[in-house]
């Protein structure tokens, strides 16, 4: 775990709810503080709000109460266009399935968001995309099509191109769901080399029990609600 | 913006065929709309030029436009008193002072004048009548006002000269009438002048009416015809700068009184036919590119639909609305533009084939072809007109992509 939440939080989530127009509430009266370098898991049931609450912490989607602040800043001020902005610098989004662009190889698939964001020139940019395909094992497929590589490497693709422009957090949603033991505990391997090593903040929804006790804190979620948020236990 | 591009390019080469499809309809549409447009303004300009080319561009008339006031109305404007019925004045001095008028506008930068003066006759060869419009001319002036010089396929303008009682008439005239050069025939003119004519020369214009129902005789020899001794009843005139006919005809009628028509106001109803036949020739071909953008439509909604996931994704990434609009608006331009540039080479190819058909005629052209216009500006208008219709096809589907909402779309996938 963290040093916890006196430090001046990454993301907070203070009292948030997320009601549906029919009258069906998600997520209610949820309060979160992730510091830096935290790996969290979140947890719960089918149903229980994991998903509706990773994307409302990664500015997919807007509370209907409560609010998010993004290293201070309240998000519920920000238009679209900005939202899109903080994720596109600040977020990075891992899923289930992959969504890799299927036209595009893996290499141009990493560059998407680098060039997007376009700080980088053509030349710095493919570097990039190549020094991150090389730290998750995929340099070698760099040049092949989504359909060309296994499950195990399409959600490795994945998370290079969630890391292309340097995030300070990343979340991902049942990033494992997909993969076999070997490739899902692969996956974890990464999220926690970029807490341990690179201090990011990474926040995972998942059911699998075993691989949520990999992380530092867990916050487990019944019917939107969260009932216990702490230490990881073994 | 280039990786808008690069995203657009990749996500139509992923659907070949549907976008090959869809680019084959609007090139369809672009070359079947530059190959009726070549057939159909060859055939206007031919005709135009032919217009300007035998016919005066401004022609002076010894009439009025309305009919002069009377003096009881110049006295009194507000009079309760209507004058009705007022019957046309024959002027059978023609145009007042032609000389000086003449003079003036000779005057002028970019302008060549001559007197006419026509008249009816009936020319009789043998038991044959045929009724024709005797143009009396000064063949000097004549030769700069009009091309009929040009024309001729036998004998010349100046001939008229040459010959006592000398005649020019149509190819088909002397067909109707059975006669040649060389040959005499009898003119008797409405006022009962009969003379005997000499066919000095024929000449082709190509016009049915002015082959087969006009003459040129010399001025003094038509006035003598017509009974009206030194009179004048037209000046046309002919301009270095055609597009000056209109105003240059209102400013001498505003000057001189007489009634003064450009070549436009005297073709008016083949000028209104060519107006209402390219109103219909694009209607239909913007049809057809209507059908293509309906078809690029189709691609841009299909694509939508399969790349809602993608969609998605984009929008996590840091796509903003915009960004995913302009993504599928550029597929849509994109297909549009690319369906231009084939339709172009195609529309090209169709011209040329077009310019091979021989009818086996030999039509008034003098030519047995199609008369094809090779305009590139019809090549610019139809793949304006194509890249905005694919656009605008485009624009609804781009819009419901920007609008996809990614959690509903992650949510579904997951």
């Amino acid at each position: 775990m963290s040093d916890g939440p006196a430090e001046a939080p990454l993301l907070a989530a203070e009292r948030v709810t997320r009601t549906l127009p029919e009258g069906v509430t998600l997520v209610a009266d949820i309060s979160l503080r992730l510091a830096r370098g935290e790996f969290v898991a979140i947890t719960g049931p089918s149903g229980s709000g994991k998903s509706s609450l990773l994307y409302l912490l990664g500015l997919l989607d807007r509370p209907t109460e409560g609010r998010v602040l993004l290293e201070g800043r309240d998000t519920a001020e920000l238009d679209a266009e900005e939202l899109a902005a903080l994720r596109l610098s600040r977020l990075g989004f891992v899923f289930q399935f992959h969504f890799l662009l299927p036209e595009f190889s893996t290499l141009d698939n990493v560059l998407i968001p680098i060039r997007r964001l376009g700080r980088l020139g053509a030349a710095a940019a493919r570097a990039r995309a190549m020094d991150l395909l090389a730290a998750l094992g995929l340099d070698a497929a760099a040049a092949k099509l989504p359909e060309q590589l296994s499950g195990g490497m399409r959600q490795r693709a994945a998370i290079a191109r969630a890391l292309a422009n340097d995030p300070a957090l990343i979340l991902a949603d049942e990033p494992t769901g997909n993969l076999d033991t070997r490739n899902a505990a692969a996956v974890f391997d990464i999220f926690e080399r970029l807490v341990r090593e690179e201090g990011r903040t990474v926040v995972v929804v998942t059911h699998d029990s075993d691989l949520a006790r990999r992380t530092f804190r867990r916050v487990h979620l019944v019917d939107g609600r969260v009932v216990r948020d702490g230490p990881t236990t073994g | 913006m280039r990786l808008l591009l690069d995203l657009a390019r990749g996500m139509l080469a992923r659907r070949r065929r549907q976008t090959l499809v869809s680019v084959l309809g609007v090139a369809l549409g672009v070359a079947f709309f530059i190959a009726t447009a070549a057939l159909m303004r060859g055939f206007q300009t031919y005709f135009i030029s032919q217009i300007i080319d035998v016919a005066p561009h401004v022609t002076i008339k010894d009439e009025m436009r309305d009919p002069p006031p009377q003096a009881a109305t110049l006295a009194h404007p507000e009079g309760a008193v209507a004058i009705a019925g007022v019957r046309p004045q024959d002027r059978v001095r023609g145009i007042r002072a032609a000389g000086d008028k003449l003079a003036m506008l000779e005057a002028m930068e970019g302008v060549a004048a001559a007197p006419v003066l026509t008249g009816q006759a009936l020319l009789r060869y043998g038991s044959r009548d045929v009724s024709v419009s005797i143009v009396g001319i000064d063949p000097a002036r004549h030769a700069r006002v009009s091309n009929i010089q040009k024309d001729m396929t036998q004998g010349r303008l100046d001939d008229l000269r040459a010959t006592a009682n000398g005649l020019v008439i149509g190819e088909a005239l002397a067909r109707r009438l059975g006669v040649g050069v060389g040959d005499t025939i009898a003119a008797i003119s409405p006022r009962g002048v009969a003379l005997s004519m000499k066919v000095v020369g024929l000449f082709r214009t190509g016009i049915q009416t002015l082959d087969q129902q006009q003459g040129y005789a010399l001025l003094k020899v038509n006035q003598v015809l017509q009974d009206r001794p030194n009179v004048v009843n037209q000046i046309q005139l002919r301009l270095r700068d055609v597009t000056r006919a209109e105003p240059l005809a209102r400013e001498i009628e505003a000057r001189f009184g007489d009634r003064t028509e450009s070549w436009e106001e005297q073709n008016q109803n083949f000028l209104t036919v060519f107006v209402i036949q390219n109103a219909v020739m694009y209607s239909v071909t913007g049809a057809i590119l209507l059908v293509a953008a309906f078809g690029i439509y189709n691609i841009i909604s299909t694509v939508v639909y399969e790349k809602t996931r993608d969609i998605a994704i984009l929008k996590s990434l840091g796509f903003t609305e915009r960004d995913i609009q302009l993504l599928f608006l550029v597929q849509g331009m994109v297909a549009g533009l690319l369906g231009a540039v084939l339709g172009c080479v195609l529309g090209a190819a169709m011209i040329e084939g077009l310019a091979q058909v021989r009818f086996g005629v030999e039509a008034p052209s003098g030519t047995d072809r199609f008369i094809l216009a090779r305009d590139w500006r019809v090549y610019v208008l139809a793949s304006a007109f194509a890249v905005l219709a694919a656009g605008t096809a485009a624009v609804i589907p781009a819009r419901r992509a920007s609008r996809l909402d990614p959690v509903q779309v992650v949510r579904g996938a997951a």
